[in-house]
């Protein structure tokens, strides 16, 4: 092996590392900066319509079934979300918030008895114009939902665009949700 | 008051690290005898400061004391002593001062133990050492400090996490620590030998039982892991292919290889620079393994939460400790040339082979652990890399390793001939071939393939032992007697392969397994593996700080009983959790594995195991250590042989 050769192979292991270093701090900075999470699951309904299903309502609500959101007269946001279900409670003012502002949100409760869903709304407020209940959560399995709360943001023609588990938070609706509205809309 | 003292102490520590840092690099270069006579006292200076705050920070523990939050966060007053105690590295800040506290315990063994090392090379291993603990402590100081006080303390902790309150865990983390930590000394030796410029066989031998003794404890750690997740945790397996798993056994099969390499240096000098890179490439490992899985890169069961900020801390840290060695290394390890010439059929090429392999496996799980978080970043594709992946890239590697075991260790330097090893070997191999084909007519072939695998890797290394101390060709009194004259080096050797033949054997009679979920009510019973399992009772039971279900689980086979066991749900009612205590009978040779899921409607949620072979994963884990330890005692190891072979002083280049 000529010297050259030799020196380039012993410098291998550092060019990986250097390489592997300025990787990790990118996926660092963008957890700071932009709220990316690099084991976030991708929802199988970006760029769909939600499968057929037809839910009956709850707690005096309307329910709703898929064809109710084929063509919305503008986009609207899903929210699942369960009586027993904290992060829930702690989204209830941000969804308060937004259905303040004129934003359509229709609910859906996942797997809760329905006096327990009214209790909830009762307690933490209604932001639903309409409320299905999911009571089986084979729905939810269609959707693909993992967990409560979690929320879609369907568009004017009624395809899924954006799909947030989690409780909503500020800087959710600032950064992310706002754009999609303003992009939709 | 005795917090601020080990904050304090912890502040001390920083500085003396740091000093012994500089002066350790400096002192050899400037050849200033005060310099050279300095770096091991400050090492011993940097070891109590540390040693003193950890015991702050136990104290805390013991008393109570809520005014410093880690305590008041993780522990509570109704906490038995012992977890009150190991609860202190049971979170993220305390853990990292323990990991700490290992370090500079590393540098004071060298500092004690190694007088006689060349004073240059001594002292840069301990300005290694020093600079390396020294970020680390700034890092625990800075955005980790486990001494913050919070003022009006709360009446009562938060309370410990049920699942960290068993012995199992206790124990585990100190254990692994000290084995990812060891690898430190190994490290500071490469840097230091790239610093002096050379590499003979004394530093292989000075190098090697540092990796022996540091791969003991990883060894032993990740054997203790892998048996807490599977008695405490119930989830019924022993490996998970889970990030800090993988994390763990990275810097193992690196570490392995050193070790192995380590020989070709001492007795060949050959493979130098290789040996270098795998000392560097090994901590690096570790320190990854400790740290990269805290940033929240990596998605894991065991993450501690942190901070970003603390992510950043981290990466600088790493990428200062692994950049700064692997550009050393590119710099001046070209320098270094082997000496010793090899036949391709000899013990080298077999070590060579073993590198190649158990460096090939390291890689595959290390892209299987790392490609998930840049596929996301470099192509904005989301994967998951699981078991399935790593099962298939990994069986096949091991393959070759599990073949070459056996055969290596009989081979002679230099030069071998393979018929004559093969020959001793004869009976080995008829049994493994026979085990193999009657397997792959009744069970199926993986099983098969495993099975033959570990009892050719058993065998070999019993007929190794047996041919060294000439069982049956002298008088059996005889041979005992030369069981014990024979170098504990070679003893050790022997029984960390059959351990790992044993740990093969275990994993392969798991593919047997066989398990399933039933409801049962009192009085039912369900049958699995080939005996009968019945519910008898399920029962109220009173627990220190929790309260339990139990469920009376009988195993019959025949209509005759010879086993109840009692699977326990507990209930921790300061913190709304429940864990499932499993109840696991062990006869050795298979488990028997009963998990008390959840109860629906008067019936039991019941998880029945039929575990053949488990046992013998950690059997043989344990035995690898062991080996590890017998190795360690031999007497070369003990006496500090380099002694004879002392390098002339100030040689270097």
């Amino acid at each position: 092996m000529s010297p050259l050769r030799r020196r380039l192979l012993f410098g291998v292991p550092l060019a990986v590392v250097v390489a592997g270093g300025a990787g990790f701090y990118t996926i660092l900075r963008r957890m700071q900066v932009d709220d990316y999470d690099p084991h976030a699951l991708p929802s199988p309904l970006i760029g769909k319509r939600p499968p057929a299903f037809t839910l009956p309502g709850t707690d005096g609500a309307q329910g709703f079934a898929n064809t109710d959101i084929e063509a919305p007269a503008k986009p609207m946001l899903v929210n699942w979300f369960a009586s027993w279900c904290l992060p829930c409670q702690q989204e209830t003012p941000m969804l308060a918030k937004l259905a303040a502002s004129g934003i359509t949100i229709w609910g859906i409760a996942y797997q809760d008895h329905p006096d327990a869903t009214a209790d909830y709304l009762a307690r933490f407020g209604n932001p639903y114009q309409r409320i299905a209940a999911d009571a089986s959560g084979l729905t939810a399995i269609n959707w693909g939902v993992y967990g409560v709360p979690e929320t879609y943001f369907i568009d004017k023609t009624g395809i899924v665009r954006w799909r947030y588990p989690g409780a909503l938070t500020q800087q959710v609706v600032d950064s992310q949700l706002m754009p999609l509205f303003r992009k939709y809309s | 008051m005795i917090p601020e003292l080990g904050h304090f102490l912890l502040a001390m520590a920083v500085v003396l690290a740091c000093v012994q840092g500089i002066i350790g690099i400096i002192g050899p270069t400037l050849k200033d005898p005060r310099a050279l006579a300095a770096a091991p006292l400050l090492t011993l200076l940097h070891f109590t400061a540390i040693a003193l705050s950890f015991l702050a920070l136990v104290w805390a523990g013991v008393v109570s004391d809520f005014t410093v939050e880690n305590i008041a966060d993780f522990s509570s007053s109704i906490v038995p002593l012992m977890y009150r105690i190991t609860g202190v590295w049971g979170n993220h800040d305390g853990s990292i001062l323990l990991w700490c506290l290992i370090l500079s315990l590393c540098g004071a063994a060298v500092a004690l133990g190694g007088r006689q090392l060349p004073a240059t090379l001594r002292a840069r291993v301990l300005g290694v050492l020093g600079l390396v603990s020294c970020g680390f402590l700034l890092f625990t100081l800075s955005v980790s400090d486990p001494f913050t006080r919070i003022w009006p303390p709360p009446l009562e902790g938060a309370g410990m996490n049920p699942i960290l309150q068993d012995p199992g865990l206790a124990f585990h983390p100190p254990v692994l620590y000290t084995g990812y930590v060891g690898f430190s000394v190994a490290f500071a030796f490469a840097i230091g030998a790239l610093l002096e410029g050379r590499i003979d066989a004394a530093w292989g031998r000075w190098v090697r039982p540092w990796a022996l003794i540091s791969w003991c404890f990883l060894t032993a750690g990740i054997t203790l892991g892998s048996w807490w997740s599977y008695y405490t945790l119930g989830w019924g397996g022993y490996w998970f292919w889970d990030p800090v798993e993988n994390a763990a056994l990275l810097p193992w099969l690196t570490g392995t290889a050193l070790l192995h390499c380590a020989i070709v240096v001492e007795k060949r000098e050959a493979l130098k620079a290789w040996t270098v890179l795998l000392a560097i490439a090994t901590f690096s490992l570790s320190l990854s393994g400790t740290f990269l899985v805290r940033s929240g890169i990596l998605n894991s069961v065991h993450s501690f939460a942190a901070a970003p900020d603390q992510g950043l801390f981290i990466l600088a840290l790493l990428g200062i400790t692994i950049g700064g060695s692997l550009l050393l290394f590119a710099i001046r390890a070209p320098i270094l040339a082997g000496a010793g010439i090899y036949a391709p059929i000899s013990r080298e090429s077999a070590l060579v082979l073993n590198n190649i392999f158990l460096c090939a496996i390291a890689a595959v799980v290390f892209t299987g652990t790392l490609y998930p978080p840049f596929a996301n970043l470099l192509f904005g594709i989301q994967l998951s890399v699981g078991a399935p992946f790593f099962n298939q890239t990994v069986l096949p590697l091991a393959g070759p390793i599990i073949l070459a075991m056996g055969v290596g260790p009989l081979l002679r330097w230099k030069r071998a001939d393979m018929l004559p090893v093969l020959q001793r070997l004869w009976l080995a191999g008829g049994i493994a071939l026979l085990v193999l084909i009657i397997l792959t007519a009744t069970k199926h072939l993986i099983a098969a393939l495993g099975l033959a695998g570990g009892a050719w890797v058993v065998l070999a290394g019993l007929t190794d032992l047996a041919d060294r101390i000439r069982l049956f060709r002298v008088p059996l009194g005889q041979a005992l007697g030369r069981l014990f004259s024979l170098p504990r080096a070679a003893i050790g050797a022997a029984l960390g392969h059959i351990g790992f033949g044993v740990s093969v054997l275990g994993i392969a009679g798991m593919t047997l397994a066989q398990q399933s979920v039933v409801v049962l009510k009192p009085g039912q019973s369900t049958e699995l593996g080939g005996y009968s399992w019945t519910l008898n009772d399920i029962h109220d039971a009173p627990g220190p700080n929790y309260s339990q279900r139990v469920a009376d689980v009988s195993i019959g086979e025949g209509g005759h009983t010879f086993l109840t066991l009692h699977p326990a749900r507990r209930i921790f009612t300061a913190q709304g959790t429940t864990t499932n205590d499993a109840a696991i009978h062990t006869n050795g040779l298979q488990d028997i594995y009963v998990v008390f899921a959840d109860e629906q409607n008067g019936g039991a949620e019941l998880r029945l195991n039929w575990h053949p072979g488990a046992p013998l994963i950690w059997f043989g884990g344990l035995i690898m250590a062991l080996g590890g330890f017998c190795s360690l005692s031999d007497r070369r190891l003990r006496v500090g042989a380099p002694n004879r072979k002392r390098l002339p002083k100030g040689a270097a280049a």
